[in-house]
């Protein structure tokens, strides 16, 4: 096991102009299961390469286990990787798959079935060993890459999108067993997603990641709750943050602590564990003139623009549990409000955090 | 429903379509070719009229014939020297040209340029590279002192000289092809694999002979196939260069049944000769057809 680093990580691939990563600075902690989130372009990728030794960094250093590794190779590094594609050598059945990487480092062939029925028990693929990857599904495919990636034992798992080629039922299963399995490895990794329902459900820190740079490095708790900018304030949660201007500031809000003023203020009939449980103290109450409705079973969200006010005509949502039985119709104008606490701030000009300014006339 | 348009008059027009296809192999292939057997059983000669079917006094002849058999070890070993360079050199080339580099997409051009150019054209330029008074080749050998000036390689001239320069000769032609074939299928493999590969601990060689060339396989033997057909039915190079001399050391089998047949006019002993490709060539066909279907796609 070990600790990755990356110091000032800098990749242009092309000269003069904006480089893929940008003097990106992290620290893995032992064992930590680090995601990359981001939108597609956002050097997310590149990071990953860097760190595996598939790409040169332009400037910057790159540690393992406390060693700079910038000079060495990929397989020098001790790591393994699991690619999009799951990068299965095709003409290979699968214990040639799982056996390549042992073979390819030298260990005496004696210590290759015990080590390829070792971790392909541990995934539960062992009665695949004799097929090809053609014939297997994406799942199992899946399964004898990561295999294939364990079998070495290496100090850090390098991860590039593994679920997005499986369908959506497939994935939360997938996504299950990937969190099972690094449960019982505990092997440092990073996980490449764009997807910020991976990145919540299994990171132990999440890396947000926007042209190159990092925006914020943070438990799932914290990215999401405490937003650094703008940026990631819009790219974690569905839907996304609402986030209405006026003057210098950006003031952000969630969308499920958009409630109706009646809700906040305990006087509609609601039973307590369908509530915001953060809903104690002052809020500020926004008129909403409803454009749209979505009902999505679980819950309903509430698409509509400010009435009145500094933010007037400012689009915003809310969502709330289905259970608060309410309609709302378009068109029409209710009371909503928002906890003070719940209000973020930042600044219009970078985007970034600002300072809590709850002082009357400060915004309102 | 009611079909109508092609389904509706489709036993004429589906002739009338199919036709220019079956008439060209008919006429242009399978004529010929039945000629050419029926020829090898007879004593069919050029300027005379007479005609009997001799039966297997053809085969028996010329198998017992040492130029036929000189040919046919000389059509064999040069088919199989001319595709082992060729499968390696091009090979090398395929990996070299497969990164980017300025100027890649001119280089991939003077590289492909053997194969457009006419076959007999290039190779009578080869001629004169090779010619015993003019050599290019001679001329630097000499130039750097390697050679003294009256004492210089007769490079068609000498028997194994002369086969090696045939081989080189068609290498020149086909390593082109070859290459445009295995640059395709070098390509066709996900970059990610040989990615995959280097972070397993694999090297160069390793990458190459154990997961790059096994996954080229299928496009390697289309153009091995191609290569054998190119080289083991081609006479123009031979006949352009050496006319299969000197004494008979780089007659192949194509070359020899043109001398017999057509120049030496004994049509019966020269469409017998050629017959003899005929099992090289089904065996070919054979596996070219077991490919296509097999096709492995990934």
């Amino acid at each position: 096991m070990a600790v990755v680093e990356t110091r000032n990580l800098t990749k242009i691939f092309k000269a003069g102009e904006l480089g893929a990563v940008n003097d990106v600075s992290l620290v893995t902690e032992e064992g930590e299961f680090l995601v990359f989130l981001g939108p597609s372009g956002s050097g997310k990728t590149t990071l990953l390469r860097m760190i595996a030794g598939l790409e040169t960094p332009s400037s910057g250093e790159i540690l393992i286990g406390g060693r700079v590794v910038n000079d060495l190779s990929p397989r020098e590094r001790r790591i393994a990787m699991v690619f999009q594609s799951y990068a299965l050598y095709p003409h290979l059945t699968v214990y040639k798959n799982i056996a390549f990487p042992l073979k390819a480092q030298g260990v005496p062939k004696a210590e290759h079935r015990p080590k390829v029925e070792w971790a392909a028990g541990l995934l539960g693929i062992g009665r695949l060993l004799d097929r090809k990857p053609r014939e297997l599904s994406g799942g199992e495919r899946q399964r004898v890459a990561l295999a294939r990636a364990i079998v070495r034992e290496p100090a850090v798992f390098l991860l590039d999108e593994p679920l997005s080629n499986l369908d959506a039922k497939l994935r939360a299963s997938a996504r299950e067993e990937l969190e099972r399995f690094h449960e019982s490895v505990r092997t440092t990794t990073i996980y490449v997603t764009h997807d910020q329902v991976e990145a919540m459900a299994m990171g132990d820190r999440i890396v947000v990641m926007n042209f190159g740079e990092v925006r914020q490095i943070g438990t799932p708790a914290e990215v999401y709750d405490e937003p650094a900018d703008t940026f990631v304030a819009t790219f974690l949660g569905s839907p996304p943050m609402n986030l209405v201007e006026k003057d210098d500031l950006i003031v952000g809000f969630r969308p499920e602590h958009f409630f109706p003023v009646t809700v906040l203020a305990g006087r509609a009939a609601v039973p307590e564990h369908l509530l915001p449980h953060d809903r104690e103290g002052p809020y500020v109450p926004l008129g909403l003139r409803v454009t749209h409705e979505e009902y999505l079973g679980a819950e309903r969200v509430v698409y509509g623009l400010i009435e009145g006010g500094p933010f007037q005509g400012k689009k915003v949502i809310s969502r709330m549990p289905s259970t608060l039985v309410a309609h709302y119709a378009p068109d029409t104008v209710h009371a909503f409000a928002v906890t003070e606490r719940q209000l973020k701030f930042y600044d219009r000009a970078t985007g970034r955090r600002t300072a809590t300014r709850l002082a009357p006339g400060a915004w309102r | 429903m009611k079909r109508q348009g092609a389904s509706g008059q489709s036993p004429l027009l589906g002739i009338a379509m199919f036709a220019p296809a079956v008439l060209y192999i008919v006429l242009l292939i399978g004529v010929p070719f039945a000629l050419a057997v029926l020829y090898a059983f007879s004593d069919a000669r050029i300027g005379s009229t007479s005609f009997h079917l001799v039966g297997l006094e053809n085969f028996r002849s010329i198998l017992q014939s040492p130029s036929f058999r000189k040919a046919l070890r000389n059509s064999i070993v040069f088919t199989l020297c001319a595709q082992a360079i060729v499968i390696v050199c091009s090979n090398i080339l395929s990996i070299a040209l497969e990164k980017p580099f300025r100027g890649r997409g001119f280089v991939r051009f003077l590289i492909l340029l053997p194969w457009v150019a006419p076959v007999s054209l290039g190779t009578i330029g080869w001629k004169w590279i090779l010619d015993s008074i003019y050599s290019v080749i001679t001329w630097v050998l000499v130039t750097l002192h390697l050679f003294k000036p009256f004492n210089t390689p007769m490079w068609l001239g000498e028997p194994h000289l002369a086969m090696a320069s045939v081989i080189l000769v068609h290498c020149w032609r086909l390593i082109p092809f070859s290459t445009v074939i295995m640059l395709a299928g070098r390509s066709a493999i996900s970059k990610e694999i040989p990615e995959a590969a280097a972070i397993d601990g694999a090297g160069f060689w390793r990458t190459t002979f154990q997961i790059n060339l096994p996954m080229m396989t299928p496009i390697l033997s289309v153009a091995v196939l191609f290569g054998i057909i190119f080289t083991f039915t081609d006479m123009t190079v031979v006949y352009i260069l050496t006319a299969g001399g000197p004494y008979d050391s780089t007659q192949t089998l194509p070359s020899l049944a043109f001398a017999t047949g057509i120049a030496g006019s004994d049509l019966a002993a020269g469409a017998a000769i050629s017959l003899f490709l005929v099992p090289v060539l089904v065996l070919v066909a054979y596996g070219m057809l077991r490919l296509a279907r097999r096709a492995e796609v990934v």
